[in-house]
């Protein structure tokens, strides 16, 4: 094996992130599709079970959701908790007063928070796949929680049950580097343990993570899909055009001497 | 009535009597002759000369997505951001229309500075299209003006706090600042009354004037015709019998074929950036403006969009201890004109301004110098036509001098709109802080690089090496 490639499967071999101490966190790949439709519907679900008491989505209605293969009844009977009717925008009843009184900043809506999140340092989809799965026990704060992606945040871990309870450890890492001699790279780093499992699996819960992320990236631009189908087709039309007014062009500056 | 001498329109077969009624009625056919039919335009034109009617198409584009994003739009502080959402999500192609016109303004600019560099390569603005030069000016200004309402319109952290950042600006200015900025702004901070007079602003003041100065701009080019890359007047040379210059084709039908051939690529290009990257990297659409403002909240870091960050470096670049590099470069500019000009009365006015500037420096704040050297930044294209002293206009027949320093200048314009666009570091306003030098001097020292550089004869006929 070369010495990059040794590299990189130690960087992303790693189940946990890693992050050396100071340096801005290394957002990992949310793996998410955006056609997978029960990806897309059981992320709904995590939505509006596990986030849509706190964060409005009030630009999304909930009818919208028939993009991903639901009807009217069925959003009806597994996606709406309150009496708001189906073309109604998904909106909760937590007052904002009160909401800045107890997590110190009224949470925000997320109708499009996949889209204010992307960096160069990833997408937003990246951010909030890492952020979602870096909480931490941390005695500190008035949560008892934190995160590494987003230090000192308001929101509490959520899904706590679900993920179990991380700590933050500073480790030694050694990377060989190869060759003959037996070099290593030595880093200290943060790493998130998982301390306390939780009712799922590491892998169960990053794909709740990952169908959650695929919805919220979904909702923060609806007609992407569409955006993506037409284009296609107005591209083609174009180059057709375009062929023929080469064409006329060429036909006309003929005359030109 | 005189109308009725004119000859029947011929050539439209079943229109000949609308267009004949028409005509006796509105100098019809005397406008299409004059500025398509026999409008005659130089045969060798290039890539560069799309960009012309590449502006016209993304201003019909603009106001033909702004008339329908105004029918759902909310001018309104608590509407807005939601406004633009529903636009995008419940308006029917809504979507589209957004993007066409987030897109298209970020094309605008694109087209516009290319546009621009074509003036410069070729020496567009040399006499006698002077007034051209100058309206296209104000129309660049006015296309800021327009691109800096409109972003406040979305009404997201990047629109309030650009906006903010921008109105500030004014505060500097002594005496009245604080005073015209409150005026400017409605209200103490940016807030609904801004969002409200920025609207009206952005879709009905700016364009009124964009439109007439686009009108004025192409009759002052068809009064004294077009230049072409070579920069050689094909008026100069006429076929004796027609009158018609020999160098010189129909804009319609050759031009105009030939335009749509460019639209359509561009288009392509258009398409490809509005379909699968509307948001170009942040660059067209900054991720931060996805967030609503927040008056409380202030964000990190605070950019412009990516058209206005060589300014927006400019006006970075000017710190207190740039006042000196900058009070250098005043009195050694003075001691060069001095030099150059023999007219005492010249001399002393040069001084006195000189000496003006340099107490000016030390007595005001910087940020009002940064302020108007983003100002001059801009403003001092408007004065090319009178810097340049080349024997030649087109860089084809200009020597090395002229050629190096529009490459560079060129860069330094890319620099410092790369620098506009990253936080505040110390290697980065170094070089914001040359590159403002460099920028500066690429015109302030024209007159003299431009006449001593050693140019080569102009050709009597334009370049052509037959149909292509």
């Amino acid at each position: 094996m070369s010495r990059a490639r040794q590299l990189l499967v130690a960087l992303f071999a790693a189940p946990v992130l890693a992050l050396a101490a100071g340096d801005e966190v290394r957002l990992d790949r949310a793996p998410i599709d955006e056609r997978d439709l029960t990806s897309l519907q059981r992320g709904a679900r995590v939505y509006v079970n596990y986030c849509l008491g706190c964060h409005e989505a009030s630009y999304m209605r909930y009818n919208r959701l028939e993009d991903l293969g639901l009807n009217a009844q069925q959003i009806r009977d597994n996606l709406i908790f309150t009496d708001a009717k189906v073309g109604d925008l998904m909106k909760n009843s937590m007052d904002s007063r009160d909401a800045k009184e107890w997590f110190g900043a009224v949470p925000p809506d997320l109708t499009v928070i996949a889209r204010s999140r992307s960096s160069p340092a990833g997408s937003g989809a990246d951010w909030l796949y890492t952020y979602l799965r870096s909480f931490y026990r941390d005695p500190a704060r008035p949560t008892g929680w934190n995160n590494v992606v987003y230090r000192d945040v308001g929101m509490p871990h959520v899904l706590w049950q679900l993920q179990g309870e991380q700590a933050l450890r500073t480790e030694v890492i050694e990377i060989p580097l190869g060759g003959d001699e037996e070099e290593v790279l030595k880093r200290e780093e943060q790493k998130l343990v998982l301390a306390a499992p939780g009712s799922l699996t590491p892998v169960e819960y990053d794909r709740l993570v990952a169908d959650l992320v695929n919805f919220l990236s979904y909702m923060a631009e609806p007609a992407k899909r569409t955006r993506i189908e037409i284009g296609i087709y107005v591209l083609l039309f174009l180059g057709l055009l375009f062929v023929l007014a080469y064409a006329l062009k060429k036909e006309y500056w003929k005359d030109v001497h | 009535m005189a109308g009725t001498e004119k000859q029947p329109v011929t050539g439209a077969g079943p229109f000949n009597g609308v267009l004949t009624w028409v005509d006796q009625r509105f100098p019809l056919m005397q406008l299409w002759r004059e500025h398509l039919a026999e409008y005659y335009a130089p045969k060798n034109f290039n890539f560069w000369y799309y960009f012309g009617s590449l502006a016209i198409l993304v201003l019909v584009i603009q106001i033909a997505t702004g008339i329908f994003l105004v029918m759902h739009y909310k001018p309104d502080a608590a509407q807005a951001f939601a406004s633009v959402e529903y636009i995008m999500r419940d308006v029917t192609g809504g979507w589209l229309i957004r993007y066409m016109h987030s897109t298209g303004a970020s094309a605008f600019f694109i087209v516009v500075y290319l546009h621009m560099f074509r003036g410069l390569l070729y020496g567009s603005y040399r006499q006698p299209r002077e007034l051209i030069w100058l309206f296209g000016m104000i129309i660049y200004l006015c296309l800021m003006a327009e691109a800096f309402f409109g972003y406040l319109l979305p009404w997201g952290q990047m629109s309030y706090w650009g906006a903010q950042v921008i109105v500030n600006l004014f505060d500097a200015i002594p005496l009245i600042g604080p005073d015209l900025a409150l005026w400017i702004r409605g209200d103490y901070v940016v807030s609904d009354a801004t969002l409200n007079r920025f609207f009206s602003f952005h879709v009905i003041a700016i364009p009124l004037v964009l439109l007439g100065l686009v009108a004025a701009h192409i009759m002052a080019l068809h009064e004294v015709g077009s230049n072409n890359p070579d920069g050689i007047e094909i008026k100069k040379l006429k076929d004796p019998e027609t009158g018609r210059p020999v160098d010189g084709i129909p804009f319609h039908p050759y031009y105009t074929v030939k335009d749509i051939m460019g639209a359509v690529f561009f288009l392509i290009i258009f398409c490809v950036v509005m379909f699968f990257m509307p948001e170009f990297g942040g660059y067209f659409l900054e991720y931060n403006n996805f967030i609503p403002a927040d008056p409380l909240k202030t964000p990190a870091h605070i950019a412009p969009v990516w058209y206005f960050t060589p300014y927006y470096s400019i006006l970075r670049a000017t710190t207190e201890t740039f006042m000196w590099v900058l009070a250098a470069g005043v009195i050694g500019y003075s001691a060069l004109i001095i030099q150059a000009v023999g007219a005492r009365a010249v001399r002393l006015a040069v001084a006195a301004i000189a000496v003006l500037l340099l107490v000016g420096f030390f007595t005001i704040d910087p940020k009002v110098w940064g302020v108007v050297l983003m100002g001059a930044a801009v403003l001092i294209f408007a004065l090319l036509p009178w810097l340049d002293r080349s024997p030649v206009k087109s860089i084809r027949y200009r020597g090395p001098l002229f050629k190096g320093a529009l490459a560079v200048f060129v860069l330094v314009f890319i620099v410092l709109g790369y620098f506009g666009t990253q936080p505040v570091t110390t290697e980065g306003t170094l070089l914001s802080q040359i590159g403002t030098l460099i920028y500066f001097a690429f015109f302030l020292l024209m007159p003299w690089y431009t006449r001593m550089d050693k140019t080569r004869p102009e050709p009597s006929r334009v370049t052509w090496e037959g149909a292509h």
